[in-house]
């Protein structure tokens, strides 16, 4: 069950007076390695919806190192609907690290008091937004699948799944504020980029020295990148289950993905079993993805998987229990054994491809 | 260091728990080992608590056990396609207190005798499977040996009370593999609705309950029989059949759950119902005839493990219970008289088993199991029968009623004949007596 | 070296079952067990024990039935239990929580020193993952969360180095105890009890405190449980099922091939963005 209490009756909501004078939606916008995350973006034209719903403005935060790239992530927010961006420069703010950052954005926060602020519930999301929340005292809301205004209150309505994604539910921070919220990548939509929009830029300093911050970085280690799988974004996902039966079986997901291109998913029990990295993991405590094509063998479809890849525009469910639950959303059902359809797909788009190819 | 008790009682369902207590309560150092993540965790029934088994252990069980409702009504229906005829009895006497039986949330009521058996002293361990009984060079049993590393652990004796499945006893050899025959497989389901709807429903009061015994067409020819009993609110309806014929037939037990919940007498008892549990478990069927050696040096069975159930009158809880508690009597008894836990010492077990009902009971039913495999006319032909028989009688149509004697009579011989008819008899007096 | 483990006890959603002919949800009887991502932590605050010494504590705020909990990280090896339980603690949130947490580890401080305090990641019924970073802010511990490796401790020093997974690589993290970690799954498997150590859990007794023993004052009851919570929930609501069920692909012949070749000839026609990311793919 969700971790917030049950409010019990609905009479009309005051907001406490103190409070009244927090206004705007911000939208922490997380960078790493010159790269802004996706999820900034996708959440800033989720803030531009509530910041119209209210009626106030829009601002982007930045944090990061003295230079022009911090300044060019401020333009991007501009692009993708923010009206101003809060910059906050300095060396210590150059990698993330949990103390510098509290103390730049809460600070950020209590002088120009936002009335929400949304981030991206990744690890740098979390790991911030955990503690942002704490110092401020305030509520904070994680993983929302929908952020919309009340329009009795004017304030924040945080949807979620709960109990294993069976369930939503809806969560208010009526007398605290800001409003805190995270959200997963590939959970809202990305918002059109608009290179003529501008915006004006509000400087603050961080205010510490490097010698009191306690946690140094000694190095970062990138990952291999043809290692990592890039599920989250890819167009094209092949994904199997525990009705692959055996792991040596898996490798027909892969033939397939292989002719197509194609990221390979997979659901938690198959993941749990070891036939898989975790990066691969699609589903509630896995990734959310949104490809144009989703392919899913040998998965029954639970909630828990369900709701880390609905969003596909076409799913094809290979199962050979008839009344699998996947068959209830996907777009296409073949009812048959995975082990003997999987060639048999990989056969047929090896010709259409080779068919397109001669075609173009 | 090993650590070493006065008795191991393997498996902490009921029959495990009835040992486990009588021992802690008579001051002996007990180790209660169980597989499950909780005491009963792998066990289901029906449910239903006989009370005289429990209250000759807790008296006042009463008092604070998850109690269900009490019976004051009992129903047997003989099935066909889509009608019954049936015996009600229902008694004001059952409303009196103390109440004989009731029903009962298998898990929470284990959780509770659970409960009880640690606080009389005994130690509890669950999630944790005894693979190998331990022994001495005379072949003693002496201790068990479980699935954890340091597992090794000595006893005076130990209690098998692992159930109908009792992987232990088949590998110490104490008795065969279980056989299709003898066992039969049961699906069950439990519907949750709204108590004042249930009362309406079963015409009962706020604690009363009933219980239907369900028999006939609805196990399509195979041995076996239907239940539907009273939570509080809830209703807890099932099916099993000998796991022989579920072969021979190759229905699935839950399609089988599915045509009775869609007959058309008891379709209506379960509308407006919302279905939250379903489980399924085997339960011991050859009776007298299938109970294997019950003790030898240093151990002893219990339970379904020893197939001690009454299918006839469906006890199988109460002799598990009894079976239990007769047990641990036992081992206390050759305690306190200084005697070792030999298999000539542990008879006893035997002998009290035979002076009870326990095996009286067994006794009088041995033939049952062996006659209804033979005999599926009681199943089909039968019930069929009789229902017709009664649709007969009961619908006015202006044939005189002596001529429908004769149809009806003419109906059975044609189906049974003569013969049949006698020899069916004088199977079912066999059986019963 | 002293280590404290949070963990919370939560129903096992892996085990809520469906119906094989209704395919309905039953949640019905579920089993309460340690949230999965707890033991990761766990068994990595054990690594530790074994390898410097020193002693685990495992610590839950929750009601009664969380004790079974507690007796399982004690059967796993933890040395010490206690759970923290009041009627006060109820329908507390995370901010709540971390606040109630944060106080019975304070007063643990005051007996014996706390080196360093593990949670899991998150918890599979809220999976908010803010308890953490809340009861790190509070006690002013060094944060590090999405720990995927301990690469060195040095108790003495007060040292630490960690591994911390981020997005596109992992940061080689130096910091100072005491520190809060959380520990990222799937880097470590729990050791199976040894029977010597489930005696133990099931002898051992639980201490129970209560908002008092945990040093929650009278002032401070309003920073527990629900007075203590700012979010709250408006609503619990079904998620309203807007699919379509799927269409099913039949063919004749039953042949594998036909089917896949159905299924394409449909899909294309269709979604002609699939065809096209296809196409782009030749």
């Amino acid at each position: 069950m969700s971790e917030a209490p049950v409010k019990k009756g609905k009479k009309k909501f005051e907001l406490d007076p103190r409070l009244a004078g927090y206004k705007g939606v911000w939208v922490f916008v997380e960078h790493e390695r010159g790269q802004v995350h996706p999820v900034s973006w996708e959440l800033m034209g989720e803030g531009r919806k509530l910041a119209d719903m209210l009626g106030v403005e829009l601002a982007g935060v930045v944090m990061g190192a003295p230079g022009d790239e911090t300044r060019r992530f401020c333009n991007e927010a501009f692009y993708h609907g923010a009206d101003l961006c809060y910059l906050m420069q300095d060396e210590i703010l150059k990698d993330y690290r949990n103390e510098p950052f509290t103390k730049g954005l809460t600070d950020l926060v209590n002088a120009h008091e936002p009335e929400i602020l949304l981030l991206g519930a990744t690890t740098q999301g979390r790991d911030l937004a955990g503690s942002v929340a704490t110092t401020l005292k305030t509520g904070l809301t994680a993983d929302c699948t929908g952020l919309t205004i009340d329009p009795d209150n004017r304030s924040l309505a945080a949807t979620r799944p709960t109990f294993g994604g069976s369930l939503l539910c809806t969560i208010v921070t009526l007398n605290y504020r800001p409003q805190m919220a995270t959200v997963r990548p590939r959970v809202m939509a990305m918002p059109e980029r608009d290179a003529s929009r501008s915006g004006r830029i509000v400087e603050q300093p961080l205010g510490m020295v490097e010698s009191s911050i306690i946690t140094k970085v000694l190095e970062f280690i990138a990952d291999a990148n043809q290692d990592k799988p890039q599920l989250a974004f890819a167009d094209i996902i092949v994904a199997g289950g525990k009705g692959m039966k055996r792991p040596e079986n898996f490798q027909l997901i892969w033939d397939l993905a292989k002719v197509l291109g194609a990221e390979v998913g997979a659901s938690r029990p198959v993941v749990q079993a070891g036939w898989v990295d975790l990066e691969r993991q699609v589903g509630q405590s896995g990734k959310t993805v949104r490809p144009k094509l989703y392919i899913a063998a040998g998965i029954s479809g639970a909630i828990q998987h369900r709701v880390g890849m609905s969003d596909s525009d076409c799913i094809i469910a290979i199962n050979n229990d008839p009344n699998a639950p996947i068959f209830d959303f996907a777009t296409y059902g073949i009812v048959g054994n995975a082990m003997t359809i999987l060639p048999a797909l990989t056969e047929s788009f090896r010709q259409a491809l080779a068919t397109a190819k001669k075609a173009g | 260091m090993s650590e070493k008790f006065d008795a191991i009682v393997v498996g902490a369902g009921p029959s495990g728990n009835a040992a486990a207590f009588t021992l802690a309560k008579a001051g002996l150092n007990v180790l209660q080992l169980e597989r499950g993540e909780s005491a009963g965790s792998k066990n289901v029934q029906g449910a239903i608590l006989y009370a005289d088994a429990l209250e000759r252990m807790i008296p006042d069980f009463r008092d604070s056990a998850p109690l269900e409702r009490h019976i004051i009504e009992q129903r047997m229906w003989v099935m066909d396609d889509d009608s019954f005829i049936g015996t009600h009895y229902r008694s004001e006497g059952f409303n009196k207190e103390p109440f004989n039986r009731y029903t009962i949330i298998r898990a929470q009521f284990d959780k509770w005798f659970s409960g009880k058996v640690q606080e009389a002293g005994a130690l509890l361990v669950c999630e944790t499977t005894v693979t190998n009984l331990l022994r001495d060079d005379k072949n003693r049993v002496v201790g068990v040996q479980v699935d954890r590393e340091g597992g090794t652990i000595y006893a005076d004796v130990v209690i098998l009370a692992d159930g109908v499945n009792s992987l232990l006893a088949k590998k110490a050899d104490f008795h065969p593999e279980l056989e299709p025959r003898n066992v039969a497989l049961a699906v069950k389901e439990i519907h949750f609705m709204p108590q004042e709807v249930l009362q309406e429903r079963f015409n009962i009061g706020e604690e009363e309950g009933v219980v239907i015994e369900l028999f006939g067409k609805i196990t399509n020819g195979m041995m076996g029989t239907g239940f539907l009993y009273t939570n509080k609110e809830s209703i807890a309806i099932g099916v099993g059949c000998m796991l022989s014929d579920f072969k021979d037939q190759k229905t699935t037990p839950y399609a089988l759950l599915e045509q009775l919940k869609e007959h058309p007498s008891i379709k209506p008892l379960l509308a407006g119902g919302e279905m939250k549990e379903y489980t399924a478990h085997l339960i011991p069927e050859g009776g007298y005839k299938t109970i294997p050696k019950i003790v030898g040096d240093g151990w002893m069975i219990v339970g379904d493990s020893g197939m001690f159930v009454n299918a006839v009158h469906r006890e199988g809880s109460n002799l598990a219970m009894t079976t239990g508690r007769m047990a641990a009597e036992t081992v206390i008894e050759m305690k306190a008289a200084g005697k070792d836990m030999t298999a000539a010492n542990l008879a006893e077990y035997r002998k009290k088993l035979d002076d009870s009902f326990v095996m009286k009971d067994l006794k009088k039913y041995q033939e049952m199991p062996e006659i209804f495999h033979n005999n599926r006319q009681f199943f089909t032909t039968y019930p069929e029968l009789v229902n017709r028989s009664a649709h007969n009688m009961l619908h006015v149509d202006g044939v005189d009623k002596k001529t429908k004697e004769r149809e009806i009579f003419s109906s059975f011989m044609q189906k049974r004949s003569l013969f049949g008819l006698m020899g069916d008899a004088y199977k079912l007096w066999r059986a019963f007596r | 070296m002293h280590i404290i483990v949070c963990i919370k006890q939560v129903p096992d959603s892996a085990q809520i079952r469906v119906h094989p002919v209704t395919n309905t949800i039953m949640r019905q009887g579920v089993p309460a067990i340690i949230n999965p991502y707890d033991l990761f932590a766990l068994e990595e605050a054990l690594r530790l024990k074994d390898k410097h010494g020193g002693t685990v504590t495992v610590i839950t705020m929750g009601p009664p039935q969380a004790e079974g909990a507690l007796r399982k990280a004690l059967s796993y090896g933890a040395d010490d239990a206690i759970l923290i339980t009041d009627r006060a603690f109820a329908g507390a949130d995370t901010l709540a929580t971390s606040f109630a947490l944060a106080a019975a580890i304070r007063q643990i401080q005051k007996n014996m020193p706390v080196d360093m305090v593990f949670t899991g990641k998150q918890t599979i019924d809220g999976d908010t993952a803010q308890v953490g970073p809340g009861v790190a802010k509070r006690l002013d511990f060094q944060l590090l969360t999405y720990v995927s490796k301990v690469t060195s401790v040095l108790p003495k020093e007060g040292q630490i180095v960690v591994e911390r997974r981020a997005e596109g690589g992992v940061q080689l993290l130096k910091s100072k105890l005491p520190c809060l970690i959380t520990i990222l799954e799937g880097n470590n498997e729990m050791r199976f009890a040894t029977m010597p150590n489930m005696f133990r859990a099931a002898r051992h007794p639980v201490k129970m405190w209560n908002r008092e023993t945990a040093g929650i004052t009278d002032e401070d009851i309003v920073k527990i449980g629900l007075k203590g919570s700012p979010t709250v929930v408006s609503k619990v609501f079904a998620p309203t099922p807007h699919t379509e069920p799927a269409e099913m692909i039949e063919v004749e012949s039953g042949n594998p091939k036909d089917i896949a070749d159905t299924v394409l000839a449909k899909m294309f026609t269709r979604f002609p963005a699939v065809a096209k990311e296809i196409a782009r793919r030749a």
